[in-house]
């Protein structure tokens, strides 16, 4: 019942929203078909600017933050993927951010990154680096510290989900390839990687679907500065939706969000499939 | 392994550990500093002089009151992953063990909805969460995600692999269906059950976009959406706003302090699943 009314409803109801002029605060919401879309897709119409420069914010976000949070957590849990002295220390250490709110995550980093009296400006000064980035007001510094602040909240839930893959592939096949002379890179290569390929694929997916739903930190870091930019598409959904109320329209904006990223998801999919069949031919 | 590899190992892991601990010791140091000294640069890393002034405004404060915010908080979180556990074992108990029609279809719709990002919900939620009256009320945090997919999906997981040969025996020797999944299933599934209440417990407390979008009363906002309100009033106080940023954090790090390897073993299996 509580699955039904709040997950399959919303789901039919959003679509139908989408078709409508619906103003949460107006009493007539009528139908006007596939306008909101066409309002989205239209060069030249008054959502088209806005609702395409979040979606591109969106982009840039996700095309920065995904490899890195594929690659970075997986170097990680390769180094700790041995039995030594702290392990499980430095494992739970790593993993501590994710258990923070955005919220917490953003105002602590944009008191960091403070171009005035942030430790990170002033660490850097104290290297001889340049020590008056705005990180939170001009581009590109602000992508770099949306991106980096992300990958120290969630490497570690990526590592954490790398590490039992590394845990389950099969110690015979290391014992086997050693045995057939294969050095250390040969055995990452050869053995490590295809084995982790499965969990590599599901952390693509999952990193791919949150980064595309990035808010938080640009809400409460930015708030979508230098001029709009770092705006994101859920940013715009939310704003559009839920505080000037154009519900449809933004019903609308969250359909094309989601099918271009069930798109982007097929498309990882396919790739990793791929990959796979060759290997075993 | 080499010598050089093991030193090389701390190498990489010892600076790591700096960086993620340091930025939240200089978030907890500054909420105990003089306003002045918390805009001080070069950053000072302990404070001096050592005052509790910033937590007795921000709980002072009747525009932002965040000892409200934390009992709101803490009331949701609770109440949310009560109801997760509650119905997500009765639902995961039906799918993994009773036979029904259309079980299948129930399996597989609760799986494909896995994949449905969240923002897809967020409008026609706030529709039907306006309709029920439930705005800026905790019901609106405490609801819409009590039905959990990821929930049903791991309990089911759970029972499945439960060993049937316990059920068949209680059931000689009289029990019923209720009985048995009372005081043979449950008992036997409380690490599961212990790590999807928390999961569920931190998901809901760390919510962010939803309660900042429906509740606007300063009295009814979470801790979450309150951090951003606490912004808005203070944005250069920032011996207030990390004062603000502990109480929010200390109940998440305390849990996972305590019950570390549940959440760490959770996660890890959904990643075994994918």
């Amino acid at each position: 019942m509580l699955f039904g009314g709040f997950v399959l409803l919303p789901i039919v109801l959003g679509l139908w929203i989408s078709l409508h002029h619906w103003d949460y605060t107006l009493p007539r919401r009528p139908f006007v078909g596939l306008d909101n879309y066409r309002n989205l897709l239209e060069p030249g119409s008054v959502a088209f600017e806005p609702f395409w420069n979040a979606m591109e914010a969106t982009g840039i976000f996700t095309l920065f933050s995904v490899p890195l949070l594929i690659v970075v957590p997986l170097v990680v849990a390769m180094v700790m993927n041995e039995k030594f002295p702290g392990r499980n220390f430095f494992r739970a250490v790593y993993f501590a951010p994710y258990v923070l709110g955005v919220a917490v995550v953003g105002v602590m980093w944009r008191f960091l990154l403070d171009r005035n009296i942030g430790a990170v400006n002033s660490y850097l000064g104290a290297l001889g680096l340049p020590d008056a980035v705005a990180w939170l007001s001009s581009l590109p510094a602000a992508w770099v510290a949306l991106v980096g602040v992300t990958v120290w909240w969630t490497l570690g839930f990526n590592a954490v989900i790398y590490l039992a893959g590394l845990q389950d592939i099969p110690t015979e096949l290391y014992d086997a390839a050693r045995i057939d002379g294969a050095g250390r890179w040969s055995i990452i290569w050869n053995v490590t990687l295809p084995g982790l390929r499965p969990v590599t694929m599901f952390v693509t997916i999952v990193t791919l679907i949150a980064s595309a739903n990035m808010f938080g930190q640009s809400f409460i870091m930015t708030d979508g500065a230098p001029a709009q930019q770092t705006r994101t598409a859920i940013f715009y959904i939310a704003e559009t939706g839920l505080q000037n109320f154009q519900m449809g329209q933004a019903a609308a904006a969250s359909w094309i969000l989601t099918a271009a990223l069930m798109l982007l998801s097929l498309v990882v999919f396919g790739v990793f499939r791929a990959r796979g069949a060759m290997d075993v031919s | 392994m080499s010598t050089t590899a093991k030193v090389l190992r701390y190498v990489v892991l010892v600076p790591l550990t700096l960086l993620f601990v340091s930025p939240l010791v200089f978030m907890l140091v500054t909420s105990f500093k003089t306003p002045g000294e918390a805009v001080q640069t070069p950053p000072t890393w302990w404070p001096d002089p050592f005052t509790t002034q910033a937590y007795e405004r921000i709980f002072q404060a009747t525009d932002t009151p965040v000892l409200r915010w934390f009992a709101n908080s803490m009331i949701a979180a609770t109440a949310n992953a009560a109801i997760v556990v509650v119905t997500a074992s009765l639902a995961a108990y039906a799918l993994a063990r009773l036979d029904f029609r259309g079980k299948n279809v129930v399996f597989a719709l609760v799986v494909s909805t896995l994949f449905v990002p969240p923002v897809i919900l967020v409008i026609p939620n706030y529709e039907i969460v306006g309709r029920l009256y439930w705005l800026d009320t905790l019901l609106a945090i405490i609801v819409p995600t009590a039905a959990s997919a990821f929930g049903v999906f791991f309990l089911r997981q759970f029972f499945a692999q439960l060993p049937r040969e316990l059920e068949e025996s209680a059931r000689l020797d009289g029990a019923n269906r209720w009985q048995i999944f009372l005081l043979i299933v449950l008992p036997l599934s409380r690490p599961a059950l212990a790590t999807l209440a928390l999961l569920s417990f931190l998901t809901n407390w760390n919510d962010f976009l939803w309660p900042v979008y429906v509740l606007f009363s300063p009295e009814n906002q979470t801790l979450q959406a309150g951090l951003s309100t606490l912004q808005s009033a203070n944005s250069v106080r920032y011996d207030l706003l990390m004062a603000g940023a502990v109480v929010a954090s200390v109940p998440v790090l305390l849990l996972y302090l305590l019950a570390q390897r549940f959440v760490i073993e959770g996660v890890s299996r959904s990643g075994l699943k994918g």
